[in-house]
This record gives C-alpha cells, sequence and structure tokens, in this order.
C-alpha cells in the first residue's frame, strides 16, 4: 500500500493519541476533527483538568480579577475525543505503537502527537521547597494556591528570578500593595530575553513601582521556622531578608522523562522534530508517525539559520499544533512547514512589552522608534546586517511592520526616515546579552505568502 | 460561557474594553485584561467585542458543557 | 481606463453612487503611479502594510512643496493640526489626553453608560415620524442621532447646531483632494473661534462632556494648549458630524437592496452586530486616505515609492479585495473572519469607532422595527458630494407608518 493510500484509511479510521492536554494538545485534536478525521482521539493529561489557558495565572488571577479554575479554553469545535486526564503517560513503545500510562493502562496509536510542555524548574533543594511559603507558578493550583496566599496579606514576597513570570509576579505584587524584594543574577531583570539595554528600563519599571529589586545576586538558602514556615531567605552577598513567601521563577524544564528508553531524541532541551512537527529518533532520523507540537518541541527555524528552536510561547503552541495536526493526516507533497515567527507578550508595572523574532540572536540594537527613558518604543535587533527581531514597550502596533521586515530578510541597521524616529538613538550599540551562542551557518532566507498555505522559504541572495 | 484573547494578535485597539467593560480591561495604555468565563447576561456584550475587534483575536466559546469523559477517568 | 486619471475619477461626483467597479480595475495592479507622483493603493494586504508602516506619516508638514491633499491650517501656528495629522510623539500626546475621558484605561464606562441617552435619543427622533408615509432616512435620522450624540458628548450645546453646521460640512470637504482650500481654510477659523470662546466658558463652567475636563488640560501643567484642544474638539465634532451618518445610512440603504437579509434582520435584530461589520467592509464610511507622506523609499509588491510621495490608500477597495475576501462583492453578514478596513487600522484607528458601532448597533434595529413595509424611492439615492466621506445626501422611503 501507498504511504498516501495509507492517509485515506487513517483519516477513515486510525487512532491518534495526544499526549498533553494543553493548548497545544486542545488545538491540534480540533485541527483534526476540522481536516475531516474520523477516527478515534484520545487526549491524555497529567492533571485532572481540561485544557486551560496559562498566561492569567501570573495576571489576572493573581490580581484576583478572576479564579484559577475559571480558566478553561475556549473550544472552536466539538472534538469527540476520548480524555484521559489526571493520569499521566509513563512511557512509549515506539515498535508495539503504544503509549503506557501511569495507571497502568496502555493506549495504541497509528500517530502519535507528543504535546507534553514544560514544568517549573523546582528549587534546589527540596527540604527547603518543601517550606510553607514556597511556590512555583506554573500550573492552575499553583496560581490559585499563591493567590489565597497573597490575598492573606503576607509582609514580604521574595520573587527568586526576573525573567518573564517572576516580574508579573513583582508587578501583581505591587499592584496588591505588597511588599515585594526581587532577587536577580544578572544585571537586570528579562536580561535573557531582551539584553541589557532594553532590560535596563525594565528595572527602572520595578523600582519607580517600589520593587526591592537586587541584581547581581542569587538565593543561596530558604529558611524555614520551627514548625516549618518560610520565614528568611539568604543572598549570595551576605545579607538576609526576612520573607514569609518566595516564589521560585527560575524557569522551566521539558516534560520528556516520560519518553526515556523510547528511543526518541527527546532530553532536556525537548523533543527534536522537523520543521513538519515529525520527531526525530535519537539517531536523527526523522519518524512518521510521532509529531510535537508547543513548549516541548524543538524545531528547526529557516529564518534562524536553521537553529533548533524551543519556544515556551502561546502562539507557537497554537500554531505548531495546527501544523503538526495537518502533517499528520496528509499526503507527503501537502505538508506544511512550521514557519511561525517567534512572538510573545508581557504584562507588567503596567506596561505591554511585546516582542518579534529572535531577540537573544542579536548582535546589534537600534532603538528605532521612542525613547528608553520613556517606557515606550521600539526595540530592533540585528544579527550580521539583518533584522533579525524587534521589542516594544506599550508601542506594539508597530511590530507587524518589523515582523515583515524580519520575514524579509531585511537590512540591518535600518537605514531609513519613520515616524517617532529620535535623533539621540540613532547608533547601533551591542544589546549586551548576557551569554552570545552565534550560530555559524546561516543562508539568508525569505519567507513568502500570506495564508498557512502559501507561505515557504525562499532564498535569496545574502545583503551586502 | 468561556473565551480568550490571542494577545499575540491583540494590538491594543481597546474595541472590546468600551464595548464591554464588564469582560475586558485596559492595564496601562495598551496591555489587556479579561475574564475567560462569562454569564449569559454579558453575553451580548462578548458578542459586541468580539465581532469588532479589528485584529479578531477574540476566540468565544457560547457552550459551557463539562468535558465529557474527564471526570469519571480521573486518578 | 487612464492611470494618470484615476484619483480624478474617484473624486468625480459621477462615479460617487458606485466607485467600485474604479476600484476592482485598480487592483489589477496593487501599487500605481499617478502623473502627478502620487500613489494609489488597492489591494488589502499592501493597504494594510502600509497602514502600519512607519515609514509613512500623516504629518502634512511633511509633504513636498505644492502638493495636493487636504487644507489644514499647517502653516498657521493659531490653528494646529488636530491629531490625525500628526506622527508619534505629538499624536500620542493629543489622543491620549482625549482618551482619558472618552474611554480606557481612563474612564473605561464613558461610553458604555452612555447607551440609556443614546437610546431615548434614537426613540426621540423616531416617534416623529407617526403618520408619515414618506421619510428621509438621512434628514430625518440618519444625520440628527450622531449630531445629538457627539453634542452629548462633548458638551457642545445643541441648539447652537445651526451654526456649525454648514461650518463643519465645508472643514470636511478640505478632506477632498479635488476641492479648494480656501473655503475649508475660511471654516475652519470661524468653527475654531466658536470653539475657543467654548472652551473658555467651559473652564470655568464644566458642565457635561469631555470638553469641560478637557479645557483643564490646557492649563498651567496641563498636557495640551488651547488651539490644540480646538483643533481636537474640531476633529470630534466633525468626525461626530461626518461619518456616522455614511454608517446609518449606507447600511439602511444596503438592507433596502437585499430584501433577504433585511427580512431575516427583522425577526432576527441580534444580526445587527455582524451586520454593521459587514456595512464597514461593504460599504464603509470613510473610502480612502489620501494624505499620508512616504518619508523614505518603501518597496511593496513590486514598486518602489519613491521618499516624499504622496500615498493614498484606498481601504474601500481593500475590503473588496478578492485576495481577501471569498466573493468580496457579495453583502454576507454571516462571513468569518471579517477583518476589514473600514475604520483603518494602525495607531490611526478611527478614535470614534466604539460610539459609532453603539449607534449603529442601537439605531438600525429600532428603525427598522417601527417603520411598517419600507420602499426605496430612488437607487440609487441622491449622493453627497464628499468622495472621502461617502454616503447618501437623501435617502427617501416610503412607509406604510410607524409601530409603537
Amino acid at each position: 500500500m501507498s504511504a498516501d493510500g495509507d492517509v485515506k484509511a487513517l483519516r477513515r479510521k486510525g487512532r491518534i493519541v495526544v499526549v498533553g492536554a494543553s493548548l497545544a494538545g486542545l488545538r491540534a485534536a480540533e485541527t483534526l476533527r476540522d481536516q475531516g478525521f474520523t477516527g478515534s482521539l484520545t487526549l491524555v493529561g497529567d492533571e485532572p483538568y481540561e485544557p486551560y489557558d496559562r498566561p492569567p495565572l501570573s495576571k489576572q488571577v493573581l490580581l484576583g480579577l478572576e479564579c484559577a479554575e475559571d480558566t478553561a479554553l475556549p473550544r472552536t469545535r466539538d472534538i469527540d475525543a476520548e480524555w484521559r486526564l489526571g493520569v499521566a503517560a509513563a512511557g512509549l513503545d515506539r515498535a508495539a505503537k503504544d503509549v503506557r500510562l501511569v495507571n497502568g493502562d496502555t493506549l495504541p496509536y497509528d500517530r502519535l502527537l507528543i504535546t507534553t510542555g514544560t514544568k517549573a524548574r523546582p528549587w534546589f533543594h527540596p527540604e527547603e521547597a518543601a517550606l510553607d511559603g514556597v511556590f512555583v507558578l506554573r500550573t492552575r493550583d499553583d496560581s490559585a494556591r499563591l493567590f489565597r496566599k497573597l490575598a492573606a496579606g503576607p509582609r514580604r514576597v521574595l520573587v527568586i528570578g526576573a525573567g518573564f513570570t517572576g516580574s508579573e509576579i513583582a508587578s501583581v505584587c505591587r499592584e496588591r500593595d505588597v511588599e515585594v524584594t526581587v532577587a536577580e543574577r544578572a544585571p537586570a531583570p528579562l536580561v535573557g530575553a531582551l539584553g541589557e539595554v532594553v532590560a535596563t528600563v525594565a528595572a527602572r519599571l520595578q523600582r519607580d513601582h517600589g520593587v526591592d529589586l537586587r541584581c547581581g545576586v542569587s538565593v543561596t538558602a530558604l529558611e524555614g521556622d520551627p514548625a516549618g514556615r518560610l520565614r528568611r531567605a539568604h543572598l549570595s552577598d551576605g545579607s538576609a531578608i526576612d520573607v514569609d513567601v518566595a516564589v521560585v521563577c527560575l524557569g522551566a524544564l521539558r516534560n520528556t522523562e516520560w519518553l526515556a528508553g523510547s528511543g526518541l531524541a527527546a532530553g532536556p532541551r525537548g523533543v527534536a522534530c522537523d520543521a513538519g512537527c515529525r520527531v526525530f529518533d535519537a539517531n536523527g532520523i526523522v519518524t512518521d508517525d510521532i509529531y510535537a507540537a508547543g513548549d516541548v518541541a524543538r524545531c528547526p527555524h529557516p529564518l534562524f539559520g536553521y537553529q533548533f528552536l524551543s519556544l515556551e510561547h502561546w502562539g507557537n503552541a497554537v500554531e505548531q499544533a495546527r501544523i503538526a495536526a495537518h502533517n499528520m493526516l496528509c499526503a507527503s507533497t501537502d505538508r506544511r512547514p512550521h514557519l511561525w515567527v517567534p512572538m510573545f507578550w508581557s504584562v507588567q508595572f503596567g506596561v505591554n512589552i511585546k516582542s518579534v523574532g529572535v531577540p537573544t540572536l542579536g548582535d546589534q540594537l537600534v532603538v528605532a522608534q521612542g525613547a528608553l527613558d520613556e517606557a515606550r518604543f521600539v526595540a530592533v535587533y540585528g544579527y550580521r546586517g539583518r533584522v533579525i527581531a524587534a521589542a516594544s514597550f506599550d508601542a506594539g502596533k508597530w511590530l507587524g511592520f518589523y515582523q515583515q521586515q524580519i520575514e524579509a530578510g531585511a537590512p540591518f541597521p535600518p537605514d531609513y526616515a519613520l515616524v517617532d524616529r529620535r535623533t539621540d538613538t540613532l547608533q547601533p550599540v551591542d544589546p549586551a546579552f548576557p551569554d552570545p551562542h552565534l550560530p555559524t551557518h546561516e543562508p539568508t532566507v525569505t519567507v513568502t505568502g500570506h495564508s498557512p498555505t502559501e507561505r515557504r522559504v525562499q532564498f535569496v541572495a545574502p545583503h551586502a | 460561557m468561556r473565551l480568550v484573547v490571542d494577545l499575540n494578535r491583540c494590538q491594543g485597539f481597546a474595541q472590546c474594553a468600551f464595548l464591554a467593560p464588564d469582560v475586558f480591561a485596559l492595564h496601562g495604555g495598551e496591555a489587556l485584561l479579561f475574564t475567560s468565563r462569562f454569564d449569559e447576561a454579558l453575553r451580548d456584550q462578548v458578542e459586541q467585542a468580539a465581532a469588532a475587534c479589528p485584529v479578531q483575536a477574540i476566540l468565544v466559546d457560547f457552550s459551557d458543557e463539562p468535558t465529557k469523559g474527564a471526570e469519571g477517568r480521573v486518578g | 481606463m487612464s492611470l494618470a486619471t484615476m484619483s480624478a475619477q474617484i473624486t468625480d461626483f459621477a462615479n460617487r453612487a458606485d466607485p467600485y467597479p474604479l476600484y476592482a480595475a485598480l487592483r489589477e495592479s496593487p501599487v500605481t503611479r499617478q502623473d502627478d507622483g502620487s500613489y494609489l493603493v488597492s489591494t488589502y494586504y499592501e493597504v494594510r502594510s502600509l497602514a502600519n508602516d512607519p515609514r509613512l506619516s500623516n504629518d502634512l508638514r511633511n509633504r513636498p512643496p505644492g502638493a495636493g491633499g487636504p487644507a489644514v491650517a499647517e502653516e498657521d501656528p493659531n490653528q494646529p493640526p488636530s491629531f490625525i495629522f500628526h506622527d508619534p510623539p505629538e499624536h500620542e500626546r493629543l489622543r491620549d489626553t482625549a482618551m482619558r475621558q472618552f474611554g480606557p484605561p481612563h474612564s473605561p464606562r464613558f461610553l458604555h453608560d452612555m447607551r440609556e441617552d443614546l437610546a431615548k435619543i434614537i426613540t426621540d427622533l423616531l416617534d416623529p415620524l407617526e403618520g408619515k408615509t414618506e421619510v428621509d432616512v438621512v434628514d430625518d435620522f440618519a444625520y440628527p442621532l450622531p449630531v445629538t450624540a457627539i453634542c452629548k458628548i462633548l458638551g457642545v450645546p445643541r441648539e447652537d447646531e445651526p451654526l456649525f453646521h454648514g461650518w463643519a460640512d465645508t472643514v470636511a470637504s478640505g478632506l477632498d483632494p479635488s476641492q479648494g482650500k480656501e473655503k475649508p481654510r475660511q471654516a475652519r477659523v470661524e468653527l475654531g473661534a466658536y470653539l475657543s470662546d467654548l472652551i473658555d466658558s467651559r473652564r470655568r463652567h464644566p458642565g457635561n462632556g469631555i470638553l469641560g475636563p478637557l479645557a483643564r488640560e490646557t492649563g498651567p501643567g496641563g498636557s495640551m494648549s488651547k488651539a490644540e484642544l480646538v483643533a481636537t474638539s474640531m476633529l470630534l465634532l466633525i468626525a461626530g458630524h461626518e461619518t456616522t451618518v455614511n454608517l446609518i445610512s449606507n447600511t439602511t440603504l444596503t438592507l433596502m437592496r437585499h430584501p433577504d437579509i433585511l427580512k431575516r434582520f427583522q425577526s432576527e435584530p441580534g444580526l445587527v452586530v455582524p451586520l454593521i461589520e459587514e456595512v464597514l467592509r461593504y460599504e464603509p464610511p470613510v473610502q480612502f486616505v489620501p494624505f499620508t507622506i512616504a518619508l523614505s523609499d518603501i518597496d511593496i509588491a513590486g514598486t518602489t515609492i519613491p521618499k516624499g510621495s504622496q500615498v493614498w490608500l484606498l481601504l474601500a477597495s481593500a475590503n473588496r479585495d478578492p485576495k481577501r475576501f471569498a466573493d468580496p462583492d457579495r453583502f454576507d453578514p454571516d462571513r468569518e473572519d471579517n477583518q476589514h478596513l473600514g475604520f483603518y487600522t494602525g495607531i490611526h484607528y478611527c478614535f470614534g469607532a466604539p460610539l459609532a458601532r453603539m449607534e449603529a448597533q442601537l439605531a438600525l434595529p429600532q428603525l427598522f422595527r417601527r417603520i411598517e413595509n419600507p420602499r426605496l424611492l430612488a437607487d440609487p439615492p441622491p449622493y453627497r458630494v464628499n468622495p472621502v466621506l461617502r454616503g447618501p445626501r437623501h435617502l427617501p422611503l416610503a412607509i406604510d407608518g410607524l409601530v409603537a
């Protein structure tokens, strides 16, 4: 039977298992049904909840504007699925083509989609992590617990790590009039994502809003009282702070342990897959029946030197899930590449921060519009003479333009006049990332087409 | 009934916050906050907000059914 | 059709009732250069892209000497242009100041709380049609509603309307690139003097409406000058006079031309929400934006628009682009993913859009609930002269009567 003949049978009566009842898993399931899949569809989730939206968990929920339980995602359609919630996947047998669950059940599949996402990196010291008052924030339950604690009026909150989640929590604390200290190992908040030039603005926002921001320090120990309640934190500069709440915001770990021994290219950095979301095995050979999407997936992006990007972005989860679902069900010639340009947003201290492209690749930066000291600007990042990313503070309406510049491989620095360009920031500067690891292989490519069916990559002559 | 806003698409035009101030609010000049769950009394507001979004970033699900098969299998 | 005369044909009154075949011809190439050096952009993705392009300026001081375009008093320091003719950061300063009184984040319920007032205005306009067998939807309804509403919102005395009605029309005619500039300029001076006096009195006695609090913004430490407030209030007053009237009358006309949809609408008033969005796509009240200027060379759709060129963004044409909207000449309120450009896009997105939507969504179900057996008496109806703010001058309907 030809591969494409298999596809017809698969669409009619195949068995598809989605591991990860998440945003990506849900949108993939909806796409499968949209595209006419009539076989059996099973969604597996380790939490006992149907798919919910995570961004509100560090914003609206902590502010008390809505309950953590009310964040279930809207459906775009009925998916007629078998749900296995509250029971995690424990293993994968590729030869038998089945997924084993922690309760011993096995789920046979013809196609498997991995959308297991990430979990919060826990505090490194297990006993300290178990103290009453020490939190992480990733799940609905985490958010509900932290909300209750904040509502009870803690004396001081310590946020460990000033990435996006940590900065958003610090912002919520100040809005709730809760004293907060932020400890960040780097010289400024968000420095890993946006570089120090932009991060300096984020630091000023924090301090202007009354955050006790301490940079260049790490938390060395959390100390409890005899009852096991957090009461003090010790910092690497020798100081100590009395706190009753600590929120550990040290990034995420990919949920790939369950794939150990499966022979897939899965590890702490995620599940490697091709641009069509097909997962690689450990030999770097692409599988044809296993796909990955969302935070757990790493796939090469042509616009960014074909580097394997792993994106913890809401929009990426949606888009990659749709591509994966489409490619699972179609003939090989109809497969689409996942060409989503990375994009994210954050809200902190009343400022809307958005980014498009991959700022961390940037070797130069210009403030193209607005001014850093007004906290309203667009910073554009260049990489070897082309526009690679842009970040905006309260200027998000312009980002579509810069996305087009990125997709077109436009020259950097921008040499054109534009509105709201200030004369004091015309020269490109080093964006000052802490640890640049620049790739060496970079054909210039552009993305063409408006709709998913049209989007393709085109090689172009490098810019002079 | 529930909704979600694709905040990548959202550019802070704030049409939803004008038309449905009980569900959507601006946080500062540009950032949008919304409540995911809403009840029948707010249905008209939400419909108007979703239709008015210049970038069609609001996804609304007027059904409110619990996930079939979800609860029974927990554990 | 000769390309050199395309903009002349668009502004030609003979094409006012149906400009869409012209737009279809223009869309054969997304960007069209005219002999006077201006560029017409007619396709959806290109219009949307340019409306969001920071290399395009709305500040008329950037236009080349001798260029056409709207008549605004950019040379007169006593008459600064309104925020639509500014770029950031001045645009944000002025627009945000006005927004503080009008909408979120500072006044999130201001418009929402006006719904009942608007509903009463609508009832008060429809009640007098009792006993009539013919109505002019424009004069009897679509014009007085937004005028009454904008007066209330600004805090401008409704009884002064006969005074400023003519000025408003004449200032708006300045947007028409084919018209002379002297009359609009004179009308600006007179309307400006009227508003200036009003602002002085509102500073002492704020009264209702947003002019009172805005007048206080012009004092020491405020965020705009008095001349800037005159310009802002003139913009809002004129926009309130000249645009929503078209949305309401274009919707009425379109419904009369689609009896099947009208019938459905009469039994399903909630249809008004997608219906208004489809009218904004299909017959947008603002047809095009003829005054943007390229600050540098812009490569788009295989054409380079040179620095200094005037660029027309044809919103109404983009809204009928078959590459973006399936079957674009079909009026379809059930259309999904209707990301029309009827209120423009980007930082200059229509300031009054939520008010226009609210008025239309309240007005049209009431109008069609109450008038019995409406019949269109002229098709096409007579149009206003203005090609930018396009809509019927009169819209006479025969009716059998009025339901209570």
